[in-house]
This record gives structure tokens, sequence and C-alpha cells, in this order.
């Protein structure tokens, strides 16, 4: 026990002695809680509409005002063919062309139905899906007020309707940022634990100086909790500032209790501290172990259900999500700032990171060698 | 004589390559044993043997009565390292390394203490403790890096290469501290390629493509060699060497 005193004491030191340590670790939590839930949003807005009006009729004007006002699109291009309409996709001014075809006026009046056709550019699939989503609504929308214009309100409808009232539960506003905030935290949490833990051992490695700790009487669990506890108070330390972030100024306050977010992190950060500690055993240099550890969490974070829904994903996907601790700790984090949930909503998670926990740093402690073969 | 190491055909093989080939030797008590040879010759490999970084493929070995096999944690309890590597920690204050190292190898509070200051008072750094061991130049860092391997007073000190890369002045104060040890009663196990430093050793060994060819003290090597001085004992038999450092 007292030499894992010495072993925290120096490492400490050395943490609060590396500015670049300082600086990642208030800035990078900064930056991605500031910026990122303003910017990337899942809202597609601005879509640039082409049209190709061969109509120029008021009910053509009508159908293309209605879809600027809806706020989605914005007309950036105007042309008198489709072939001129497709160069300006091709230039990458329009995302999406409306083309009206002549005597679309004519038809909608005298034959009670006229032919519409909208080309999407698909390069961003998401842009181009929500994009035709919306502009069909907008589109149908139009034509069931055309028919109120005409008709009226038919005392018995011919076709029967479905009215659809919805509600939205646990995220009421459908709030992005209360969805995303979250996330992204433990985003944070997850790549300070893994790389700055496995880096700063390989860093022992290049330096020599683990060769020095190895000839010493210092036992193997001493010296590795000589480099958990540090990185596990610095990854509390960005979650509290997260947490504080996300309160201040998303005014997030999770429904749950603070200390079961806590709680999870203490064992979800033994898992994550014990894969950085892994990974350190096997890598030589710095360079190693962070190409390894970019590689592992980019897979883990996009793996995570962050971006998007794990219920969507192929089932041999689903499978690899519950291999993946990243994925259990964004269903707490959601579960715990959404839903309220507490302890005994969460066994299952905590237990599987107990798992987690207990394999990595097992693992991790079997590879680590004081002598090698 | 008492003897503090003892190795009986100690064998590392990396795949075909025996690194060390069957080597046998002994090192008496409060001795100041020599351990030469070229570069690839073994020597490294075999000090982390006996230091307990390195399994043995074959043979037996024992340090400070512990055997290298089973005892290897209890061996690093009694012996200090110096490695060729420097590996203090840089970004750390010269008290703030000796605390350290002093407080892992279990010394109390109080031993750190007065070894804190008896330490930097031999090595003229007394008003130094407070700087960082990355501003020290590399003689003093080396003088350092010893003093604090025995900072716990070990029964044997390994050095692997200590002095390289240090100039002759430093190199000098450097063996003072090496005597100065070694009257305390500490083994002193060096490595070296200065034929200088092999002449101030009791005794010396030479290795050559893993074995060892020469073992005596150097008047008797220079005699049996008919040479004037420990670097031709060293060339004449450094030069039989197959293999090199590639």
């Amino acid at each position: 026990m007292r030499t894992l005193k010495f072993l925290l004491q120096k490492e400490l030191r050395q943490i609060i002695r590396d500015p670049a340590i300082i600086r990642i670790l208030f800035i990078m939590p900064m930056i991605q809680l500031l910026v990122l839930p303003l910017a990337a949003d899942y809202e597609v807005k601005n879509i640039n509409l082409g049209v190709v009006d061969h109509d120029h009729s008021q009910y053509s004007r009508l159908l293309i005002n209605k879809i600027i006002a809806s706020g989605y699109f914005r007309l950036r291009d105007n042309n008198s063919s489709f072939t001129q309409g497709l160069h300006a996709v091709e230039q990458d001014k329009a995302d999406l062309i409306l083309e009206i075809p002549p005597q679309f006026e004519q038809a909608l009046v005298k034959d009670n139905e006229a032919p519409l056709f909208v080309a999407v550019n698909a390069i961003n699939g998401v842009k181009a899906g929500l994009g035709g989503a919306y502009i069909q609504n907008i589109i149908r929308d139009y034509n069931q007020e055309i028919r109120m214009q005409w008709a009226g309100y038919p005392r018995f409808n011919p076709q029967p309707v479905i009215q659809i009232t919805s509600s939205d539960w646990y995220n009421p506003n459908m709030n992005y940022k209360v969805f995303m905030v979250p996330g992204i935290l433990v985003m944070l949490v997850t790549m300070i634990g893994s790389s700055f833990a496995s880096n700063n051992i390989v860093r022992e490695k290049e330096m020599g100086t683990i060769e020095q700790i190895n000839v010493s009487p210092i036992k193997k669990h001493e010296f590795i909790l000589g480099k958990l506890i540090p990185f596990w108070m610095l990854a509390i330390t960005v979650l509290t500032m997260g947490l504080t972030i996300a309160r201040l100024v998303y005014g997030i306050v999770p429904l749950g209790h603070y200390i079961t977010i806590y709680i999870f992190a203490t064992v979800y950060l033994l898992a994550i501290l014990g894969l950085g500690l892994l990974l350190s055993t096997y890598a030589q240099t710095q360079q190693q172990s962070m190409l390894v550890s970019f590689f592992v969490t980019m897979i883990f974070n996009l793996l995570s259900g962050l971006y998007t829904p794990i219920e969507s994903m192929p089932g041999w996907a689903q499978l690899i999500t519950r291999f993946n601790p990243v994925s259990y700790f964004i269903e707490v984090m959601r579960m715990v700032m959404l839903k309220g949930s507490g302890l005994t909503d969460i066994k299952f998670q905590i237990l599987a990171m107990f798992g987690f926990a207990l394999f990595f740093n097992g693992w991790a402690i079997l590879n680590y060698r004081k002598r090698s073969g | 004589m008492e003897k503090v190491i003892t190795a009986n055909g100690l064998t590392k093989k990396f795949g075909d390559f025996a690194a060390v080939d069957h080597i046998t030797f002994d090192v008496n008590k409060g001795e100041i044993f020599g351990f030469l040879g070229a570069n690839g010759a073994g020597k490294t490999t075999a000090m982390r043997m006996l230091c307990g970084l390195l399994m043995p493929s074959s043979g037996q070995a024992t340090v400070a009565g512990f055997d290298v096999y089973k005892q290897n944690e209890l061996i690093k309890k009694n012996i200090g390292y110096m490695s060729q590597k420097f590996s203090l920690y840089e970004d750390l204050t010269l008290g703030e390394n000796i605390r350290f190292y002093g407080g892992i190898y279990g010394l109390t509070d109080k031993q750190i203490d007065e070894k804190s200051y008896l330490l930097l008072h031999q090595l003229n750094m007394e008003h130094q403790e407070k700087i960082l061991v990355k501003e020290l130049p590399l003689g003093w860092k080396q003088k350092l890096a010893f003093s604090i391997a025995i900072v716990h007073d070990p029964a044997i000190v390994f050095l692997d290469e200590p002095t390289g890369g240090v100039d002759p002045v430093a190199r000098r104060e450097f063996w003072n501290l090496i005597y100065e040890a070694s009257a305390r009663g500490i083994t002193i196990f060096v490595t070296t390629h200065y034929m200088d430093e092999a002449e101030y050793c009791n005794r010396v060994s030479v290795m050559v493509d893993g074995r060892i060819d020469a073992l005596d003290s150097p008047l008797n090597l220079m005699k049996a060699h008919n040479a004037a001085s420990m670097d031709e004992v060293f060339l004449q038999l450094a030069r039989k060497a197959v293999r090199t450092d590639n």
C-alpha cells in the first residue's frame, strides 16, 4: 500500500507537470461539448432546390412558394430544361430538382391528376432521404389544400381518413441536444480513459523507465493500480466538467440521479482503462498505441448507437455492439438523463461492465510481464 | 570467499541464436567485477537474466543467494540496476526521484530524508534538490542515477555501460562513487567499453560471441596475453569474434 502511495504521488506530479495533458483535458471537452452539439445536427436544413418549371402557372408558383416557405429548402436554381437542372446538380448547386411538366395546372384542374417529377442527388444519403421525404410531405399537403379549396369540406368524406396524434415521451420537444450531449460526453471520457492510460505506459517503455520499475520489487497489481487510479481521476474530472457544461449551457438536468451516472462511470472506467492497459502491454511505441486506440475507439463510437440506432443495424452488428462497452454507457446515460432510471434499472449494464473490467484487466495483468521470455 | 553471484552454464537463446552461450562464473562479495565484451557479445542479455528481467533458456544462476528462475522477485529486493538507457524520471525533481525510488524499495520516510540529504551532499547537489532532472548535464544525471540505484543499500548493483557518452572528468568522479559504494560492501557488476575503467576492476571477464573467453584480474590477464594494457588484451580477444552488432 505504501508503494502505491509513492506510485500515485509520482504519477500525479507528472500529469500536473505535463502542460499538454492539462490543455487537452480542458480544451477538448470544451470544444467537443460547445461546438459539436450546436453544429452537428440530425435535422437537414438548407437543401438546395433546383426548379424546372415548364408550366409557369399560378398553381406551379403556389407549389414552389409553399416548398420554400417550409424553411427546409433554398431556391438556388431556376431552369428551363431538365438537362440544365441536372447540370446544376453536377455543379453541386442543387441537391434536388423539382420538375413541373407543361400543362401541370391544366391537368390538375381538368383531369384531377397531374404528374410531378423529383430528382434527388443521393451522394449524401441522409440529406437525400430526408429531403425527398420533406418535399413529398409538402406536396401531399399542397394536394390536400387544393382539394379543400375546390371541394370544400365534404360532409361525408368519400375516403376514410386516419388522424394520427403522436406524443414524444422522455424528450417531448425532440431536442436533439438532450440526446447528443450525453453521448458526446461518453465519447470524451472513453478517449481520455483508453488512450491517455495506454500512451502513458508506452511512454515509460520508450523512456526506459519501465525497466527501472520492472527491476524493482514493485508488484504487478501495485503498478497497474498506480496507473489506473490517476487516469480514473482524470476521466471523472472530465465527466464532471462535461455534466456541468451540459447543465449550464444546455440546461440538461438528468431526470435520474447524478450519483447513478457516477456509479456506472466508475465501473465503466475500470473497463475502459483496462482496455488502455491491455493495449499498452502490446504496443512498443506511442505511435503504435495511438493508432490502435484510435482505431478501437472509432469502431466503438460508430457502433455505439450514438450516431445510428443500434436497433436498425444488421443482426451481426447488433451482436458486436453487445461487446462494445461504449454502447452500454450511452444507453445508461440516456436512460438516466432522459428517463430517470435508477440503479435497479441499469443493473444488467453494471454487471456487464464488471464483466468487461474483469476481462480487460485480467488480460492486461496476464500479458504484463516484469520479466520477458 | 562468499559468492554473491554464481552462474553455471547460463544460456539465452532467441530462436537458434544463442545470445548468451553457457557462461559460467562467480562474483565475490564486495568485488568490483568488470563485464567486458564488444557490442553484441551478449553482456546486456546476461545482465538482464541475472536481474530477473529476462528468463534464461537454460543453465543455473543465483544472485544474492536467490535462484534466478523462481526467486526473481526476491533478487529484485536485493539489487540495484542502472540500465544503458538513462532511466530516472526527467519530469520529476532530484528530490522527487530519490523519494520515489526510496519509497518503492520500502524505505521509511525518515530513511528517505536521511538518504536524500546524504546523497545530495555526496554529489554536491544540496541546492539542486528542487530542479528537474532533465535540466542536469548528462554526467551529473549518470552520477545521480547511480546514487539512486543504490539508495536502498542493495547487496549488488548492476551497471550497464554507466559512463557511455560522459566526459573523462565526470567518468573519474563516477568511478569515485563506485569505489565508495564498494567500500560500503556493495558488490559492483559493471559493463564498460572503456579499458581504463576495466583496469579499475578487481576482476574482469571478456565475453566474445556469447561466451566468456577470459576471466581474471586485469594484471593476470595482461600477463597471460603478453599485453601492456587491457586495451591490447581486449583487442586480441574481441578480434576473434565472428558475429557483429548487426
